[in-house]
C-alpha cells in the first residue's frame, strides 16, 4: 500500500503532504476548516469589541485598568516562537529527517505549554487582583470567551501534537502520517495568527482605551 | 479482508448503517430522519392550524402553541429540509462528478450522526420539562427569560447538529475540488454539482456564527455570563446580528440545492440542454455572495437606522437579478424542448410561478419603510413558506421522485405520486396565499388565538382547510413509498429514460464503489453526449484496477454519543450534583473517540481487480 510504504531520504517526495489523494483531501479540507475557524474568531472578536469595557457599574475593572504589557509580550514572544520552532520542524519532515522534526516539535510544545501556563496566571490574577470574571460583566464574559476560546484552542494543539508524536515515535516518517503532522503545524500557525489579532486587538487597543 | 455478504439479518444491517462511510448508505440516513423529522414538524403545523382554524380556540394552550410553533420552525429549517438537502448532495453529487465516495467518508457518517443526535436532543424537551419557546430565531431577550429548558435544548441540540452540518459542508468542497473524474471541469459539471459546491462555502462560513451565537446563548442561560444580560452591560442585538449572519445564508443554503435540483429536471424532461449554463453557474455564485450582505434585512424594524437600512434593502432587492436570470433561463430549457410532464417535472414547473410570488413579497419586504407595516404579521409568514416551501419542499418532493430509482433502484408510482402534487399544490396554494392578507389586515404573527369579528375567521379557516390538503398530500405519498418498497420491480440505469448526466450510467443503485473504471468525461451532460453517439455507456478513462475502499467505522457513533451525553450534564450541571460528572464523562467520551481515531491506523482496503470482472458480486457490502 502506498501510505504504508518505506521510504529513505532519496526516495522522500519534495511534498511528502500531499502526495497521496488523502493527503490532497487532508490538506485542503483542513484548509477550509481555518477558513470557517477564522470566521468564528472573528465573530468572537466582534462581540468583545462591542461589548468592550461594557460593565454593569463604575466599580468594574476596564481594559486599561487590567492589561499590563510586559505579560501580553512575553507570551507574543512565546507563541510567535513556538510558530518557528514548526516551521523548522516541517523543514526537517519535507527532509525525512525524524529525530529533527520530533525535537522541533518538542520544542514547540514546550513554548506553547509555557504560553498557556502564562494565559492561566494572567486569568488567575485578573479574578483575584480585579474581581473581574466570566460572570461579573458582559466585558468579563467577552474577554473569557474570545481569549479562552484561543487557549482552549492551544490546549487542544498541544494534545494534538503530543499525541502525533507518541504515536509515531517508534516508527518514523510515511506518507500516511506526514499529512497529519504538516495538517497539525498548520492549525499551530493559525492559533498563532489569532493570537496576533488578540495581542493588537485585546491588548494593544485595550492600553490606549 | 473485504467479504461479500448476500442475505443479511436485521443485526447485521442494522449495525451496517450504525458503522457506514459509503455515501450512499448516508444519504438513505439522512433521507429516512430528515423524512422522520419532515412528518414531525408537519404534524406540529397542522396542531398550528388547528388551533387557528376558528377564532378564540383553545385545542392548545398558548404557552403550548409557543412550543409548537417554536419546534415546528427549528425541526422544519434545521432537522428537515437541511438533511434532506444533504440525502440528495450524498446520493447525487460524487455519482455526478464520477467519484467513487466523497472526500472524507469518515467524516460523512460522522456529520450525520451529529444531526441525527442533535436533532433527538432537540426533541427530547418534548418529555423533559417542554419543548423551546421563543420562536426558531429564540431572539436573546426573550430566550434568557424563558424559564424551563426547552432554550437549552435548543441552543445544546442546534450546536451538536450545527457541527454535523459544517463538517458535511467542508467535505462536499474537497470531494468536489479533488474527486472530479477525468475530463470533469468546473465549467462540464452538473447543475446540482455546482448548487452543492456554493452551497457549502456558504454552510463553510454562515455556520460558525451560528456556532459562536449558540455559545454565546449556553454560556448566559447555563454558566451565568452576561452577553445579552444588559443589566451588566450585555446587549440583545448581538444575537440578532449572529443569528441572522447565519439565517439569511441559511435560506440560500436551502434554495440553491433546491435550484440546483430544478435545473436537472428541466433539462432531463425537456430533453434538452439546460438553456445558459454558464450564466446559471455565475448566478448561483452571485446569489451565494450576495446572501452574506443581507441579513439586517431580518431586522429593519430593530433601529440599526436609515442609513444601514437603506444599504441592506438595496442589496436584498440586487438577489432578484440573479434569480431572475435563473427563472428565465429555466422557461428558456423549456421553450421548444420535448417536455414530459413526469411527477418531478409538474413540481418543476408548479414551482417556478410559487417561487416568483415569493421573491416579489421578498422584494415587497426588502422595502425598509414598507417593510415597518409588514413587520411580524402573516404577510411574513406567507412570503417565507412560499419561497421556502414553493422552492425547497417542492424541490425534495421532485427530488425524491426523481432521484428514487437511484437510491433505491425502484420506481415511485407515477399516479400516486401525481396525486401528491396537484392535493400539495392546492393545499399550499389554499394555506398561505390569503395569508398575505391576512398579514395586510393586521393578523401578527405567532399569536396563539384571534378575536372574531375582525374579519381574520374566513382567511384562517380557508387556511386550515388547505393545510389539511397536504397533509393527505403527504400521506399519500407515504402510501407510494410503502407501495413501491414492497413491489421492489427494479428499474436499470436510466430508468427515466432520459438521464444526461453520469449518475444515470451506472446501476440503480450504483455498486457499492459506484465506478468499475473512472468515466472519461467529454463535456457538459457527459452521458447524454455518449448516448447522442449511440454508445450504451461511458467510455472508461482507466483500465481495471484495483480500488481503494474505506473503511467502516463505529467511532463516529460513539464520539457523538459523547457530546450527546455531555449536552445532558451541561444542561443540568447548575442544578444538580451528576451534572457536572456526566458533562465530564461525555467530553471524555468524544476525546477518547477522537484519540482512538488519531492513534489508530485506518488505511482502508483494496477491492482486487478479480473481485471487479465478476460483475454478479457488484451488490454485496463489504461486512
Amino acid at each position: 500500500m502506498q501510505a504504508e510504504e518505506r521510504f529513505t531520504y532519496e526516495t522522500w517526495p519534495a511534498e511528502p503532504e500531499k502526495a497521496t489523494l488523502e493527503a490532497k483531501n487532508k490538506f485542503l479540507g483542513f484548509w477550509f476548516f481555518l477558513g470557517g475557524e477564522t470566521v468564528l474568531f472573528a465573530t468572537l472578536f466582534a462581540t468583545y469589541l462591542a461589548l468592550k469595557d461594557k460593565v454593569p457599574s463604575a466599580d468594574h475593572a476596564l481594559a486599561k485598568d487590567l492589561f499590563e504589557i510586559p505579560l501580553a509580550f512575553a507570551a507574543t514572544m512565546l507563541l510567535l516562537t513556538s510558530s518557528l520552532t514548526s516551521v523548522y520542524a516541517m523543514y526537517h519532515m519535507k527532509n525525512f529527517q525524524f529525530k529533527k522534526m520530533q525535537l522541533w516539535l518538542g520544542l514547540t510544545v514546550a513554548l506553547g505549554a509555557a504560553f498557556l501556563g502564562l494565559e492561566i496566571y494572567e486569568f488567575n490574577h485578573y479574578v483575584h487582583q480585579f474581581g473581574h470574571t466570566f460572570t461579573s460583566s458582559a466585558f468579563g464574559s467577552a474577554f473569557y470567551t474570545l481569549v479562552g476560546f484561543h487557549g482552549g484552542h492551544v490546549a487542544f494543539g498541544l494534545l494534538w501534537i503530543t499525541t502525533l508524536m507518541i504515536r509515531n515515535s517508534k516508527r518514523g516518517l510515511n506518507l500516511y502520517n506526514a499529512p497529519k503532522f504538516y495538517v497539525a503545524s498548520l492549525y499551530w500557525h493559525f492559533i498563532d495568527v489569532v493570537w496576533v489579532f488578540i495581542f493588537t486587538v485585546v491588548y494593544l487597543m485595550g492600553m490606549v482605551g | 479482508m473485504s467479504t461479500y455478504a448476500q442475505k443479511k439479518g436485521f443485526g447485521a444491517t442494522l449495525w451496517d448503517y450504525l458503522t457506514t462511510v459509503d455515501h450512499k448508505k448516508i444519504a438513505i440516513l439522512y433521507l429516512i430522519a430528515g423524512g422522520f423529522f419532515f412528518l414531525l414538524g408537519g404534524l406540529e403545523a397542522l396542531f398550528i392550524r388547528i388551533q387557528l382554524a376558528v377564532p378564540n380556540n383553545d385545542f392548545v394552550s398558548a404557552g403550548f402553541y409557543n412550543e409548537i410553533l417554536t419546534m415546528h420552525g427549528t425541526t422544519m429549517i434545521f432537522l428537515a429540509a437541511m438533511p434532506l438537502v444533504f440525502a440528495f448532495m450524498n446520493a447525487v453529487m460524487p455519482l455526478q462528478i464520477g467519484a467513487r465516495d466523497v472526500a472524507f467518508p469518515f467524516l460523512n457518517s460522522l456529520g450525520f450522526w451529529l444531526f441525527f443526535f442533535g436533532g433527538v436532543f432537540l426533541n427530547l424537551s418534548w418529555f423533559l420539562g417542554g419543548a423551546p419557546d421563543a420562536g426558531w430565531t429564540s431572539y436573546a431577550s426573550l430566550s434568557l427569560t424563558s424559564t424551563t429548558h426547552g432554550i437549552d435544548f435548543y441552543a445544546l441540540g442546534l450546536q451538536i447538529s450545527g457541527m454535523g452540518t459544517l463538517i458535511g459542508g467542508i467535505n462536499f468542497l474537497v470531494t468536489i475540488i479533488n474527486m472530479r473524474a477525468p475530463g470533469m471541469t468546473y465549467m462540464r459539471m452538473p447543475m446540482f454539482t455546482w448548487a452543492t459546491f456554493v452551497t457549502s462555502a456558504l454552510i463553510l462560513f454562515a455556520f460558525p456564527p451560528l456556532t459562536v451565537g449558540l455559545f454565546l446563548l449556553i454560556f448566559d442561560r447555563m454558566f451565568g455570563s452576561n452577553f445579552f444580560n444588559v443589566a451588566n452591560g450585555g446587549n440583545t442585538i448581538i444575537w440578532e446580528h449572529l443569528f441572522w449572519i447565519f439565517g439569511h445564508p441559511e435560506v440560500y443554503i436551502l434554495i440553491l440545492p433546491a435550484f440546483g435540483i430544478f435545473s436537472e429536471i428541466f433539462a432531463i424532461f425537456s430533453r434538452k440542454r439546460l438553456f445558459g449554463y454558464s450564466s446559471m453557474v455565475f448566478a448561483t455564485i452571485l446569489i451565494g455572495f450576495l446572501g452574506f450582505m443581507v441579513w439586517a434585512h431580518h431586522m429593519f424594524t430593530t433601529g440599526l437606522g436609515p442609513i444601514a437600512n437603506a444599504i441592506f434593502a438595496v442589496a436584498t432587492m440586487a438577489i432578484a437579478v440573479p434569480t431572475g436570470i435563473k427563472i428565465f433561463n429555466w422557461l428558456f430549457t423549456m421553450w421548444g424542448g420535448s417536455i414530459k410532464f413526469s411527477t418531478p417535472m409538474l413540481w418543476a414547473v408548479a414551482f417556478i410561478p410559487s417561487f416568483v410570488a415569493g421573491g416579489v413579497t421578498g422584494v415587497m419586504l426588502a422595502t425598509a419603510a414598507a417593510d415597518y407595516q409588514y413587520h411580524d404579521t402573516y404577510f411574513v409568514v406567507a412570503h417565507f413558506h412560499y419561497v421556502i416551501v414553493g422552492g425547497v419542499v417542492f424541490a425534495l418532493f421532485a427530488g425524491a421522485h426523481l432521484y428514487w430509482p437511484k437510491m433505491f433502484g425502484t420506481m415511485l408510482n407515477e399516479t400516486l405520486g401525481k396525486i401528491t402534487f396537484w392535493l400539495f399544490l392546492i393545499g399550499f396554494h389554499l394555506t398561505f396565499f390569503i395569508q398575505h392578507f391576512l398579514g395586510l389586515m393586521g393578523m401578527p404573527r405567532r399569536i396563539f388565538t384571534f378575536l372574531p369579528g375582525q374579519g381574520l375567521e374566513t382567511g384562517n379557516l380557508v387556511s386550515s382547510i388547505g393545510a389539511a390538503l397536504m397533509g393527505v398530500a403527504v400521506l399519500v405519498l407515504l402510501v407510494n413509498v410503502v407501495t413501491t418498497t414492497v413491489k421492489n420491480e427494479k428499474v436499470g440505469n436510466d430508468p427515466w429514460g432520459d438521464g444526461r448526466t453520469l449518475e444515470w450510467a451506472i446501476a440503480s443503485p450504483p455498486p457499492f464503489y459506484n465506478f468499475k473504471q473512472l468515466p472519461l468525461v467529454r463535456g457538459l451532460d457527459a452521458y447524454w453526449l455518449e448516448k447522442m453517439e449511440g454508445k450504451k455507456g461511458m467510455t472508461p478513462a482507466e483500465p481495471i484496477g484495483d480500488i481503494h475502499m474505506p473503511n467502516n467505522s463505529f467511532i463516529p457513533f460513539v464520539l457523538v454519543l459523547g457530546l450527546f451525553i455531555a449536552a445532558f450534564g451541561t444542561m443540568y450541571h447548575a442544578e444538580t450534583s451528576w451534572g457536572l460528572p456526566v458533562l465530564i464523562l461525555g467530553m471524555a467520551v468524544t476525546l477518547g473517540a477522537m484519540f482512538v481515531r488519531s492513534i489508530k491506523d485506518d488505511h482502508g482496503f483494496h477491492i482486487h481487480k478479480e473481485d471487479l470482472i465478476d460483475d454478479d458480486k457488484d451488490k454485496g457490502v463489504k461486512a
